[in-house]
């Protein structure tokens, strides 16, 4: 079962970077309309123009739990140029699992709610 | 009684094995696979008799007109219509719905007019009324859900006032399975004069449906639910009802007379079927109602009640499993349910490993997950071809899951 690895699964039941910030410079959302999952980030981002600091609540499956939690680390450090060249593969390469067709919106969930502070 | 493996033979898709293992199929309320008749009858249309309906003098476009009206027949035959001219043929029931949300609803709703539906509504019977409530200024009613999973009927009572116009309802919820008692609703709605829809997608193909008994101004449903093909809907309307009632689509097959600036219409059934139809499916749809009445609904109903009743005898023994159905006497083949811990997604994905076919998602229903308090459900939802050993495979697969997650 490569889909739950344990890495996985424990992302899924810590998240790391989870709860939303006091104080952001930006607070993004998406859903997920196929099962009504959803995710909200926010962004501290320092004089320097570098995410500084992440908080995160998510509410959904395994996978999109844990790809935002994944997601979460690499961000720290990135500035939003960089973060607006991130492409779903390379989400879908963070997790290191197989991602079923059925469950790629799940695994690319968070990079659509980043996506959104470019809008 | 149905011989479930005996019909199972009838589905040339069951003969497909995915990683070695045969198809569990339990998404039935969302689309029921097709036995062998309902194939070949695509097949022997397109390689035999097809041409355009209604239009040609020669034999071949006769033989084809003559199954396809012979399919409206069988059609108001199975839901007991009072003539086939009452049977439209549609896309699905989505687009039986919208004809009547646009054809009678923008010419009968008017502003400050209320409708009524209930909380466990399919988008399919929700959206196009929030869409005409919008346009017209109208109001939205809505029955609500008891904790037995029912919906309040006291509450209906007293939802009715002189603003009524329209009560659309389901027959059977796609999430609960819970069988409204429609015709205790009707009864009510007609002591007011309010026009009546039901939406029979679920309830259709598992239950025996006499439009003439319910007393209902409209049913709609679809084939793909009950082993016809994708791409065939029907519109029953009563004849008093739809001759008052102005085209939803205009065009080529609709028309009496065409002048170069003004048309007129031609007599229901075929007013409202502009363009030529999905010829080939609706005479496969025969085959499809044809086998149903070779099995029996009464038989169908009673298999279903016995799966639904195995199915929750095996699924609430755990205690990490809660389960969304009322009482089984009131339900139809459907059970929702949900894992402690465990989002839908995730465990579908674990079924699917055991080739398990469950749904996991909002089921179109989405005020309903609101009412109920979730995100999303498993559903498993049953039909004449599944048997206890296809329950006994889903525990199987719910084992995993938990062993997965360790909960």
């Amino acid at each position: 079962m490569d889909l739950y690895s344990e890495i996985i699964l424990d992302h899924y039941k810590h998240p790391h970077n989870k709860g939303l910030l006091k104080k952001h410079t930006h607070r993004t959302k998406e859903l997920n309309p196929l099962c009504g999952d959803s995710l909200e980030i926010d962004l501290e981002i320092d004089k320097k123009g570098k995410i500084k600091n992440i908080g995160i609540s998510p509410k959904g499956c395994a996978i999109s739990t844990a790809s935002a939690s994944i997601f979460s680390d690499y961000l720290i450090g990135k500035t939003l140029k960089q973060v607006e060249k991130i492409k779903n593969e390379d989400i879908i390469k963070m997790l290191n699992i197989e991602i079923t067709p059925g469950r790629f919106k799940c695994a690319t969930l968070p990079l659509m709610t980043i996506k959104k502070i470019f809008n | 009684m149905l011989d479930p493996l005996k019909i199972k033979r009838d589905f040339p898709i069951f003969k497909r094995k995915i990683n070695k293992k045969p198809i569990v199929f339990l998404d039935n309320a969302a689309s029921t696979e097709k036995p062998k008749c309902v194939i070949d009858a695509i097949k022997d249309c397109y390689e035999n008799y097809y041409a355009n309906v209604h239009r040609g003098i020669y034999n071949l476009s006769e033989e084809t007109t003559s199954a396809y009206e012979s399919a409206r027949k069988k059609t108001a035959d199975f839901i007991n219509a009072k003539s086939e001219n009452e049977i439209i043929f549609t896309r699905n029931a989505t687009e039986a719905i919208n004809l009547i949300a646009y054809s009678w609803g923008n010419t009968f709703i008017k502003k400050g007019d209320e409708i009524i539906l209930s909380v466990m509504e399919h988008h399919s019977n929700l959206v196009p009324w929030q869409e005409l409530a919008k346009r017209k200024g109208a109001k939205i009613r809505v029955i609500p859900l008891k904790k037995d999973f029912t919906l309040d009927f006291e509450v209906y009572k007293k939802l009715i006032s002189k603003k009524t116009k329209l009560l659309t309802l389901t027959a059977m919820s796609n999430v609960l399975g819970t069988i409204n008692p429609i015709k205790k609703f009707i009864k009510e709605a007609k002591k007011h004069n309010i026009t009546v829809i039901i939406d029979g997608a679920q309830s259709v193909p598992h239950l025996k449906t006499d439009v003439q008994d319910l007393d209902c101004d409209f049913l709609a449903f679809s084939s793909h639910k009950m082993l016809g093909p994708s791409g065939v809907g029907v519109l029953y309307g009563t004849s008093k009802i739809l001759k008052k009632m102005p085209p939803f689509l205009y065009g080529g097959d609709m028309i009496k007379e065409v002048t170069q600036f003004k048309s007129t219409y031609t007599d229901i059934p075929w007013k409202f079927e502009a363009g030529t139809p999905n010829i080939a499916d609706v005479i496969a749809f025969q085959k499809a109602i044809e086998y149903i009445e070779k099995i029996g609904l009464k038989n169908i109903e009673d298999h279903e009640k016995t799966l639904l009743s195995y199915a929750k005898e095996k699924f609430s023994k755990y205690k990490q499993v809660h389960l969304y159905s009322p009482k089984t006497e009131i339900s139809g083949g459907i059970l929702s349910f949900n894992i402690k811990g465990i989002h839908p997604h995730d465990a579908a994905t674990i079924f699917n490993t055991e080739n398990v076919c469950i749904r996991a998602s909002q089921h179109c229903a989405s005020p309903l997950m609101k009412a109920l308090g979730v995100g999303s459900t498993n559903r498993m939802s049953f039909y004449i071809y599944n048997t206890k050993e296809d329950i006994d495979k889903a525990e199987i697969a719910l084992k995993k899951v938990l062993k997965i997650f360790k909960i």
